[in-house]
């Protein structure tokens, strides 16, 4: 079970969408994982064959339990009769707590016992024995130790997926996500778990609706056409209201009530640990957003409603480029060390409008052409909203932008998301009073602020990021 | 198109843009973006579905007419007559 954020604890398989002697590729999503705050499709970072799944769907089982058990090709433990392991989470670079069970703890390595089947195993898998505690006998150390250990991606033969860390982060980039297998359910129906979700939304038995998917699959649209009108025009009138005007949860079905409520728990669990034991501090800056502003309208006249830019976009952009000249804020605190991470993987806030707020990674943001990270932002904020996301883009973010302009306020200072270092907030762009050349005159606006980590940067650096993110905003051609 | 098409039409959208939102407790002069909670990829969601349902261009200029339940009516059917 990956941590799919540094807020999770445990997560529920709610349909394994691969099935023993399936081959998968790397980057196949092989599970969807159901968390207090989303589905997640989680992916698989090495191809090869299902041997067994050791979790059945709707177990909720914690953090690090190992879900299946995957066969690499000629892989190193294929010699060795052990079977690779898979789905395995990397330790958490803070080292809280662990429910896993087969977690790594500290390194003691003193009186360490270790046989030397185990200790060849350990050599092929690129695991240091020393760096071990043992679980067996006496504190033997036993061969579950070293494929638990085992998470580093120097073994071909292991699959990580976890919490955010440069392990996960150097893990690159998943493959586009393959088309969804069809699986089957409790009755017997292959079917997509959006069309289930849909299904469960809409009040239609998926059991009678004629498949249109691959091998006969249950898909969204055979979902919707299946449902009653009444049920289309308005499918959340019968959920409970739960808040004001917004009704039901993005989850949706059975439980969202409670869904919610640990949600808001696990976010109240999260931000607490940032605040306990990140040293933060603050920043703003105000930037002029006339020049960009200008150019976004006379790009956007020029488009179909389909291609058009939206501000977001290019604060984002703006952002993950500006990390190129202050590093310092890219990255995760690895215990009491900063490690960079090479990557820009920008965490983008969204906010739900049922109550709370989800971070997925938009991958690479600092290379992505405008139109690219245009496409990509609201991909991912659909599907964000709709409550299925990819276990990488839960893990992977190394810094993250919110933008809570749209709601009107003028600038907001965040929470930084252990463990990664740094979040940057923008306010609302609008029309403010602006000096200028001894004149006071009107200009969009928005205010910038940074949350930064002292452990890994101080004001001065975190100045000149903002400082930077401002430059590159005065030349919105070249973002 | 007339106005019960228009409203019609503009619910449909919103199910689709905003699932949880309801439509029902909005106003007809309430600003739709904020009484709905609608960011501006929301928004740009929404004026997507209603170019996709009616092939209107709607620039972004144009967008303020959008802000308002009956702002959107008039102005689909001012520009679908």
């Amino acid at each position: 079970m990956p941590s799919l954020g540094a807020d999770m604890d445990a997560g529920t398989v709610g349909t394994w969408l691969v099935g023993p002697g399936d081959v998968v590729q790397r980057g196949a999503i092989v599970a969807v994982v159901e968390t207090e705050k989303s589905t997640i499709e989680v992916e698989i970072f090495e191809a090869g064959v299902i041997e067994e799944l050791l979790v059945p769907a709707g177990d909720r089982v914690p953090v690090g339990t190992v879900l299946a058990h995957v066969g690499v090709p000629g892989g190193a433990a294929g010699d060795l009769a052990v079977p690779p392991s898979a789905l395995r989470q990397t330790p958490r670079p803070s080292g809280p707590v662990d429910t896993g069970g087969d977690r790594i703890p500290a390194a003691s390595g003193a009186g360490m016992v270790v046989s030397p089947v185990v200790r060849h195993l350990a050599e092929r898998l690129g695991v240091d024995v020393h760096s071990l505690d043992g679980s067996g006998p006496g504190g033997t150390i036993t061969r579950a130790d070293v494929e638990g250990a085992a998470i580093r991606p120097v073994s071909p033969a292991v699959v990580a997926v976890g919490e955010p860390g440069p392990v996960a982060g150097g893990l690159g980039r998943p493959s586009p996500a393959p088309t969804h297998r069809g699986h089957p359910s409790a009755t017997g129906v292959r079917s997509s778990p959006l069309a289930r979700r849909m299904a469960s939304e809409l009040g239609v038995d998926i059991g009678v609706v004629d498949g249109s998917g691959p091998g006969g699959a249950v898909v969204e649209g055979d979902v919707r056409r299946a449902a009653p009108v009444e049920a289309q025009l308005a499918p959340r009138d019968r959920a409970p209201v739960t808040s004001g005007r917004v009704q039901g949860a993005p989850a949706g079905g059975a439980g969202s009530d409670d869904r919610q409520a640990a949600m808001r728990k696990a976010i109240g669990a999260m931000m607490a640990r940032s605040k306990r034991e990140i040293p933060h501090y603050y920043l703003s800056a105000t930037i002029d957003m006339s020049r960009a502003v200008t150019w976004l309208e006379a790009v956007n006249t020029e488009r179909p409603v389909t291609a058009r830019l939206v501000a977001s976009a290019l604060l984002v952009k703006a952002t993950a480029r500006a990390v190129a000249s202050v590093p310092e804020v890219n990255g995760f605190m690895v215990g009491d060390t900063f490690e960079p991470s090479t990557d820009v993987h920008v965490g983008v806030a969204v906010s739900l409008r049922t109550g709370g707020v989800i971070a997925p990674a938009l991958h690479h943001a600092d290379q992505l052409s405008l139109d690219e990270l245009m496409a990509a932002l609201r991909d991912l904020v659909n599907r964000a909203r709709k409550g299925i996301l990819r276990s990488s883009e839960m893990s992977d973010p190394t810094i993250t932008v919110t933008n809570l302009g749209d709601l009107g306020v003028d600038s907001v200072f965040g929470v930084i998301y252990p463990p990664q270092v740094a979040l940057v907030g923008f306010g609302r762009v609008a029309p403010r009073p602006w000096a200028a050349d001894g004149m006071v005159g009107v200009r969009a606006s928005v205010t910038a602020t940074l949350s930064g980590d002292h452990r890994a940067s101080d004001g001065h650096r975190g100045g000149r990021f903002l400082a930077t993110i401002d430059h590159l905003l005065q030349r919105p051609e070249d973002l | 198109m007339n106005d019960d098409d228009a409203r019609n039409l503009i619910r449909s959208v919103i199910g689709e843009v905003a699932p949880e939102a309801d439509l029902d407790s909005v106003g007809p002069d309430e600003m739709l973006q904020e009484a709905l909670d609608l960011d501006s990829i929301d928004f740009l969601n929404f004026v997507t579905g209603l170019h996709e349902r009616t092939g209107l261009e709607i620039p972004e200029r144009e967008y303020p007419e959008l802000a308002t339940l009956e702002g959107c009516v008039r102005y689909l059917t001012a520009s679908l007559r």
